[in-house]
């Protein structure tokens, strides 16, 4: 009995002198961090996929503090949680969030097996890098996609996958987030970054094929040959400019009047979720889908308009 | 018999051509060369759409020291300058000419005879790396670096020994077997001539005895060559790599880059790049053509031609009887360290030593399959590296790793992949770890 009284007692002691201990190292060495960076951390994603430009999630909340302290967050950004996430976090900062308009990932290539003929076949490791390393690759367009999956593989939201059939990378537009990390893994620079646009509607230029015309032509069904018919049409907006034989659409300028698809020669210009154009016998109507179309641009993009000042 | 220490590989030699004699392949109708024919900087092209060119007219002119000029190998007229098609697989600058006749500039000599050095006693080591670097000869084994920069040593070094390679450890090829056999002498002086140029009394040859006809050949002709020692080598792949080479010629090694050669007093030139140096120096005549092999288990006449450069790859296929109907891959180059071709338009350069044309058995490759830890790949690896860890690492983007693991030593042999039991692509992964480490590498050093 008076065994066990002892061992209770030393062993009570033993707890006692070890919590005091705790106690005053976890007051003496206490870090002293910005509380409000955990709130922050708190509402973030936490996909830790680096897209901000920080590393991490919490290195994103220490610099959103740090910024709010100098005066204003603007200019941050996370792109996977976009504009709800930032709400939240400027208002846990007690800052206005900076109004930014939704980008996605477009692949700028549409060179699918059928257009775009495949003259050999690479049959080395499953790698865009390595496959571009070797030259060409398997067409002889030596600026489409590969097709390997390099973007596949880096995207964390699984936002991006190569079509098996058309042999091309496909954007899940739901699921991209923006982060870049597929834009940084493409060997050939297909992927770009583009404001989603007003009901997700937009255009672009779906090549990436800087070669003159001929060898353009000949590489692929859907190319880019610098032709500038798409210039042309769009001299009221300037929103297109034709570098290195390839077109370029500013999606700042652009006003989706879609002139430049129809002016595209070689079906190169992409327009992203529009609805189906009316059938040809209705040609006399067709003014009136393309001004419903500007007018909607025209109201719906009216904070984006707004957002462009802010930004800069 | 000697060879190197570390690692290698016994592939099967397959040399089809080596007792058919050189051929002269007939002349193109249209010649294109490339500005990028050598590591370094591209050759700017000089002439323009129209002009009219002779054999042995300048095209292109070096682009800075670690260069070489680019001379016309037929004469015709300039049809354009613009982007082909190359062997590296992509569209590069190069200059097109339509072949018209066959004249040539009235400064090269077409005389067969053999110009010793002795009857051109004027000739001193600064002419003679002159006249490499204005007749743009490039290192013809393959590598195709600017000869005359290995014929410079860098202030403070000195060579004490000339090594030739004659090796030919990749299978299948037998341009350098043929050479040998065919001008012995002027190879010899040519041996003779890169001597003189880096100032040392001692030249080796190394050759693989699978070649025993060339050994003896050489051996007698060398006799009346005072300083130039015939060196007999066991077959073993990668002995032509230019490390391996010193260490099985004179045993010395060469620490891992940027320690080159020239760090323990060895010069390493090819044969083919000997013979070149001779027709430059004694004949003046710049590097238009070279022998290369043509060749295949399928092909009907495997070949060795005296090809002008800027002859498209069909031609010489058509030469030697045709693409055969199983073809399943063209390799420019031998089958360990070549580059597969995506089309026949593809003209030939200065480092065109061989073309391959695997039939489609050949050429597939087997499914890879798990890595069982057997380390084959590490004793194979003439470098002594650890190849199924750089792979790993370099598929993992592990640069950092990859960097500390030598992975900058690599000589892209391909050893560990042609050893790996379980088919895996070892070197496609090194050789983009490799690459993308040296921009790394390269961009530090810049911003020092």
């Amino acid at each position: 009995m008076n065994l066990i009284l002892i061992a209770v007692a030393v062993l009570g002691l033993i707890g006692f002198v070890a919590a005091l201990v705790l106690f005053l190292a976890s007051h003496k060495f206490a870090v002293v961090e910005d509380p409000r960076i955990a709130q922050v951390a708190a509402v973030l994603p936490q996909a830790n996929c680096g897209g901000c430009g920080f590393p991490g999630c919490a290195g994103f909340a220490a610099a959103c503090v740090k910024s709010a302290d100098a005066g204003s967050i603007d200019g941050m950004l996370c792109p996977v949680g976009g504009q709800p996430v930032m709400e939240q976090v400027a208002g846990i900062l007690g800052m206005q969030a900076a109004v930014a308009a939704p980008r996605v990932a477009v692949v700028r290539c549409a060179g699918t097996c059928e257009v775009r003929p495949h003259g050999v076949t690479f049959d080395g490791a499953h790698s865009c890098r390595i496959q571009q390393m070797t030259g060409m690759g398997e067409t002889l367009c030596a600026y489409g996609c590969l097709g390997e999956g390099d973007c596949e593989r880096a995207c964390q939201f699984g936002a991006i996958k190569v079509n098996p059939d058309t042999g091309i990378a496909e954007v899940d537009e739901s699921k991209c987030t923006a982060c870049g990390a597929c834009v940084k893994a493409c060997p050939r620079n297909i992927i770009e970054l583009r404001p989603m646009g007003p009901k997700g509607r937009r255009m672009a230029v779906t090549c990436n094929n800087k070669d003159k015309g001929a060898v353009a032509m000949k590489a692929c069904g859907v190319s880019c040959i610098g032709c500038g018919k798409c210039v042309k049409t769009c001299d009221k907006f300037e929103a297109i400019t034709l570098e290195n034989n390839l077109a370029w659409i500013d999606p700042e300028k652009c006003k989706l009047c879609r002139k430049c698809e129809e002016a595209c020669p070689r079906g190169a210009i992409h327009a992203f979720n529009f609805p189906p154009r009316k059938p040809k016998e209705e040609t006399p109507a067709q003014p009136t889908p393309a001004a419903e179309i500007q007018s909607k641009g025209q109201t719906a993009p009216a904070p984006a308009a707004e957002a462009q000042p802010q930004k800069d | 018999m000697k060879t190197f220490s570390i690692g290698g590989v016994h592939p099967a030699e397959n040399k089809l051509s080596a007792g058919s004699p050189i051929r002269v392949a007939g002349l193109p109708k249209q010649a294109v060369f490339s500005m990028y024919q050598h590591i370094g900087a591209p050759a700017k092209p000089v002439v323009k759409r129209g002009d009219m060119v002779k054999v042995g007219t300048l095209l292109g002119e070096a682009g800075g020291f670690v260069s070489a000029p680019i001379y016309s190998s037929v004469s015709g007229k300039v049809s354009k300058v613009d982007v082909a098609l190359d062997a590296s697989g992509t569209r590069r600058m190069a200059v097109y000419v339509d072949v018209d006749g066959d004249e040539w500039e009235d400064t090269i000599d077409r005389s067969p005879e053999l110009v010793k050095l002795a009857d051109r006693p004027e000739l001193d080591a600064t002419t003679i790396v002159e006249k490499i670097k204005t007749a743009g000869i490039v290192g013809l084994g393959g590598a195709t670096f600017p000869c005359h920069v290995k014929l410079t040593p860098p202030p403070g070094q000195k060579a004490d020994c000339v090594i030739i390679n004659a090796v030919e450890c990749e299978p299948y090829l037998t341009a350098d077997h043929r050479l040998m056999l065919e001008h012995p002498e002027e190879t010899l002086v040519g041996v003779q001539l890169i001597m003189k140029a880096v100032n040392v009394q001692k030249g080796f040859i190394g050759i693989e005895n699978n070649k025993p006809d060339a050994i003896s050949l050489m051996k007698e002709k060398a006799a009346q060559y005072p300083g130039i020692e015939i060196v007999p080598l066991k077959v073993k792949y990668p002995q032509g790599g230019e490390k391996q080479l010193i260490d099985a010629v004179v045993g010395r090694q060469v620490p891992a880059p940027p320690a080159i050669p020239i760090n323990v007093g060895a010069v390493v030139q090819n044969v083919g790049t000997a013979f070149a140096i001779y027709e430059a120096v004694m004949k003046n005549k710049p590097l238009i053509d070279r022998i290369i092999t043509v060749t295949g288990k399928s092909l009907q006449q495997p070949s060795n031609l005296l090809a002008r450069l800027g002859t498209p790859f069909q031609q010489l296929v058509d030469e030697c009887g045709g693409l055969p109907e199983d073809t399943g891959k063209i390799i420019g180059g031998g089958p360990m360290m070549g580059k597969a071709l995506i089309s026949l338009e593809v003209p030939m350069t200065k480092g065109s030593s061989g073309l391959l044309i695997m039939n489609d058995k050949e050429a597939k490759r087997s499914e890879p399959q798990p890595c069982i830890r057997c380390a084959k790949c590490v004793s194979a690896c003439p470098m002594g590296l650890e190849p199924y860890l750089l792979a790993a690492q370099s598929a993992r983007q592990m640069w950092d790793e990859a960097e500390k693991n030598d992975i900058v030593s690599c000589i892209e042999c391909g050893s560990c992949a042609f050893t790996c039991p379980s088919h895996r692509p070892l070197l496609d992964n090194v050789r983009l770890g490799k690459s993308t480490v040296m921009g790394i590498i390269r961009a530090r050093n810049a911003k020092k």
